[in-house]
């Protein structure tokens, strides 16, 4: 089963290749579990609204700026886009069922995806990312700097979430809205912006995603789909309520795969996917509820 | 002047109406209550207040008359302490109390260092999460949560429900402090008749959504009907 | 109550009477367009069962079409032991081979609560187009299997269209008819009373794993009829045939149609069809408003479409069609009932 010769320094790089692949999948996973926790809804827009802000940096950056320059901007653009959405499409239905809404996002992924065939066509394009491809060494491997470059800034943003749900009032509000919705109106919290809050941290977390994934994969309408199903994954994996769960799931997920797919002959690059299904699905009956999630244990 | 004026408030859940014109008055550091049955319409009437159902009729606060949205009454100084507590059972003590004080801007500190005055044992359990306290301690810390908003008027629904009796008259201590301390006006729905009006100076009856009946708690006592129906003798 | 039950059984009635008269008004090809439609109320009809009525949710069932789809093809063309089987007879085969497979489905699926089991189901879906790849001596790979046309049998003469407008309306009607009276029994409560709360179910006796398993085997059943019909049809399958995306669709369909009703599905079958093959007509249509000038042939305006229309329509009937006929016929009959 094992194919090609086995070297630790090769060994350490597909890890390191993991390690930034996960990464990708907790920033989409993570911006998963915030919708979920707070609206019980799963965004299927979520890939769609990441590769449309990272069309906009493009454009951006082919209008001149550098990707820093453009990247406080699509972030401040992604924040309104997704509070906006939240707003004018999910709150007229808020009250429908589940299924409903989920389909609206079905709906708006569709509709952001025939959007960018529309304004940007469909072709492959070079997004030059702002970390160079050259490697440099790690205790005797060579690491691309560009992974390590996307590690860094997806977790820093990570730790900056944490920091801005765990000590701020309004993160407090947020997780409060989440958590009781009808209690937190009593202390004066507005709800209904709060979940349009939810929407838009969420766009922020797939715009980076997005920017930091498209410089590896160039940047085309269908970027983000299969890398949506990882993120789905691993936020499964983690467990749907818990957002720890999201980033473990999303590193974990990258590096088994990817590991996987170079040292099990047969899966390959074709079943990946499909193994990465398999395990889960292995782990969920085991614990049906992921690794942090919390499902109530009824015994009856 | 009376700090809340209910001016004939109907209120309906979908197609069935559930107040039919209640017109009550809770006056300044005044503990009023609020009696009857189950389905009476007790619950309700506090949901109408702070907007948690659909209503009509005009309810006046500290002169003013009260829009129709939860949060915005918690900004005009109403704490509303739901049936069940209301807890945020996933966050800590700590960060029940901080939500309490969400309206407001400074003070936060000294504010929480009053409320563990009053309940030490919620400061004991700061970091706990809140759903594993005991019902007690989770009416504590209702209460406290209540507190930290510094409100004009607090309504409270069914505080003594599923409470051991020491405790219920811990609770009730309590807002007698509040009551005496900061002048705060209580509303409290209560099945327990007899424990409201040791504690209430005044008192409404509901019955299928209308007051039936209404005085100071000794008027009340001395109510042959009241007496029967909810009093026990 | 048996007015309400005569009110459905004269609206059953009107249903199999249009159903029978329609292909005189229409042409040849919409009475092939409007077959299609009837498989995919079929497969919905089991997408229902499954997720209306018993509450679990499956976003994979396009994999069970593709099972019954395979099998027909199999059994027609390599047949079983050299012998071919006409495509007539692989249909209830398919049904069963797909059912069987969806009680396989079912028995993990018992541990497996709500968007989880969305997830996972997503990813039988996602998984199952690479399986005829793979086993390609079997499956044909990605050109998959070409089947003989299908032709009306015992010699009526009819077009091939029509006959298989005849054929996939005919089992639509009494797999609406079973289904119905699945609803409405005994088995069919359970299931709701399973949905509404699994520890009330529980406590009142009812066998979780049993009706949970069985309303995933039933389901695939109808899938797999859905998917046999459908490879009779197209005459030929490959893994393009059933797309991830079809199961998506079903889900799509279910929502339009109302979780809670059997009719409002051909609804929800018709939008189905409707947006994946009239996507660029309804772009024509709308290029006739002043303002706008969209071409249907560019890439993506189809999507564009197709999204603004699940949105709208989901905004507009959130309970779906079923939601819709509901909120009209329901003060119907319970007015004639508390009269009579």
């Amino acid at each position: 089963m094992l194919v090609g010769a086995f070297t630790w320094t090769e060994f350490a790089q597909q890890l390191a290749a993991g390690i930034r692949e996960g990464a990708i999948y907790a920033g989409l996973a993570l911006a998963i579990v915030i919708i979920y926790r707070s609206t019980r809804v799963i965004n299927f827009a979520q890939g769609e609204m990441a590769t449309f802000t990272t069309f906009i940096a493009w454009s951006l950056m082919n209008h001149g700026l550098s990707f820093w320059a453009a990247f406080p901007i699509v972030l401040a653009i992604a924040f309104t886009g997704g509070v906006t959405i939240e707003r004018i499409v999910i709150r007229p239905i808020e009250d429908a069922p589940v299924l409903t809404i989920v389909i609206v996002t079905l709906g708006l992924a569709l509709l952001l995806n025939g959007l960018m065939s529309v304004i940007w066509g469909g072709a492959n394009r070079q997004f030059r990312g702002p970390f160079s491809t050259r490697t440099i060494d790690v205790g005797g491997v060579p690491i691309s700097v560009q992974d390590i470059g996307i590690v860094l800034v997806s977790i820093g943003l990570v730790v900056l979430l944490a920091l801005f749900f765990r000590l701020t009032k309004l993160g407090l509000a947020l997780r409060a809205a989440a958590v009781n919705p009808d209690s937190s109106r009593l202390v004066g919290i507005r709800v209904g912006w709060m979940l349009a809050l939810g929407w838009g941290i969420a766009a922020v977390l797939g715009a980076v995603a997005g920017m930091m994934i498209a410089p590896v994969v160039f940047l085309d309408p269908n970027m983000m789909q299969t890398i949506l199903l990882y993120a789905f994954a691993a936020a499964v994996l983690g467990g749907l309520d818990s957002a720890i769960g999201a980033v473990v799931g999303g590193i974990l997920l990258g590096v088994t795969i990817t590991l996987l797919g170079r040292y099990v002959g047969f899966i390959g690059s074709t079943l990946k996917l499909p193994a990465a299904l398999m395990l889960i699905l292995v782990l969920l009956l085991v614990r049906p509820g992921g690794l942090f999630g919390r499902v109530a244990v009824r015994r009856v | 002047m009376s700090t809340l004026e209910l001016h004939n408030v109907e209120a309906r859940y979908g197609p069935v109406k559930a107040l039919h014109g209640v017109s009550l008055q809770v006056g300044d550091g005044e503990l009023v209550a609020v009696l009857g049955a189950n389905g009476a319409g007790k619950t309700t009437t506090l949901r109408a207040i702070s907007g948690t159902v659909r209503r009509s009729g005009d309810v006046v606060f500290a002169g003013k008359k009260l829009p129709r949205r939860p949060e915005a009454t918690a900004r005009a100084g109403i704490a509303h302490v739901p049936e069940g507590r209301g807890t945020f059972s996933e966050l800590s003590v700590w960060e029940n109390l901080r939500l309490g004080a969400y309206v407001r801007r400074r003070g936060l500190k000294e504010d929480a260092q009053r409320v563990f005055k009053f309940f030490p044992r919620l400061e004991e359990r700061r970091d706990q999460q809140a759903g594993t306290l005991s019902g007690g301690e989770q009416q504590m810390l209702a209460l406290g949560r209540a507190m930290m908003a510094r409100p004009k008027l607090l309504l409270l629904d069914e505080p003594s429900l599923g409470l051991a009796p020491i405790v219920v008259g811990e609770i009730f201590a309590v807002l007698e402090r509040m009551k005496s301390d900061e002048g705060i006006s209580v509303l409290v729905v209560e099945q327990n008749a007899n424990l409201a009006l040791a504690h209430a100076a005044r008192a409404y009856v509901l019955e299928v959504g209308n007051v039936v009946v209404e005085g100071t708690s000794d008027e009340l006592r001395a109510n042959e009907s009241v007496r029967k129906s909810y009093l026990g003798y | 109550m048996r007015v309400k039950l005569l009110l459905e059984l004269c609206g059953f009635a009107v249903l199999a009477l249009v159903v029978a008269a329609l292909p005189r008004f229409v042409s040849d090809f919409r009475a092939r367009e409007l077959a299609i439609v009837g498989m995919y109320f079929i497969a919905l009809l089991g997408l229902s069962i499954l997720t209306g009525y018993s509450g679990q949710i499956s976003l994979g069932h396009g994999a069970f079409m593709a099972i019954g789809g395979y099998t027909t093809a199999i059994l027609s063309l390599d047949g079983v032991y050299g012998h071919q089987i006409r495509d007539l007879w692989t249909i209830p085969i398919a049904g069963v081979i797909a059912g069987v497979a969806g009680l396989l489905v079912g028995l993990p699926a018992l541990r497996l609560s709500g968007l989880y089991l969305a997830l996972i189901t997503f990813g039988i879906a996602v998984s199952f187009p690479q399986l005829p790849k793979k086993f390609d001596h079997l499956f044909g790979g990605t050109t998959g299997k070409i089947l003989n046309l299908a032709k009306p049998p015992f010699g009526l003469s009819t077009t091939t269209n029509n006959w298989m407008y005849y054929l996939t309306w005919g089992i639509a009607l009494v797999l609406l008819l079973a289904a119905w009276l699945l609803v409405g029994s005994k088995a069919g409560r359970a299931l709701k009373a399973i949905r509404d709360s699994e520890v009330a179910a529980t406590s009142s006796g009812i066998s979780l794993a049993t009706y949970k398993t069985l309303a995933f085997g039933i389901s695939a059943f109808y899938a797999g009829v859905a998917g046999s019909l459908y490879a009779i049809a197209n005459a030929y399958v490959n893994p393009d045939v059933f797309p991830i995306i079809l199961s998506v669709y079903l889900v799509v369909g279910l929502a339009v149609g109302g979780l809670d009703s059997l009719v409002g599905l051909i609804a929800g079958a018709g939008l189905i069809y409707f947006l994946q093959n009239h996507a660029d007509s309804v772009a024509g249509w709308i290029n006739h408003l002043p303002a706008l000038n969209l071409d249907p042939k560019q890439p993506g305006i189809p999507s564009m479409i197709f999204g603004v229309v699940l949105i709208v329509v989901m905004v507009l009937l959130p309970t779906g069609a079923g939601g819709l006929l509901r909120r009209v016929f329901g003060p119907l009959t319970t007015r004639l009932y508390t009269r009579s």
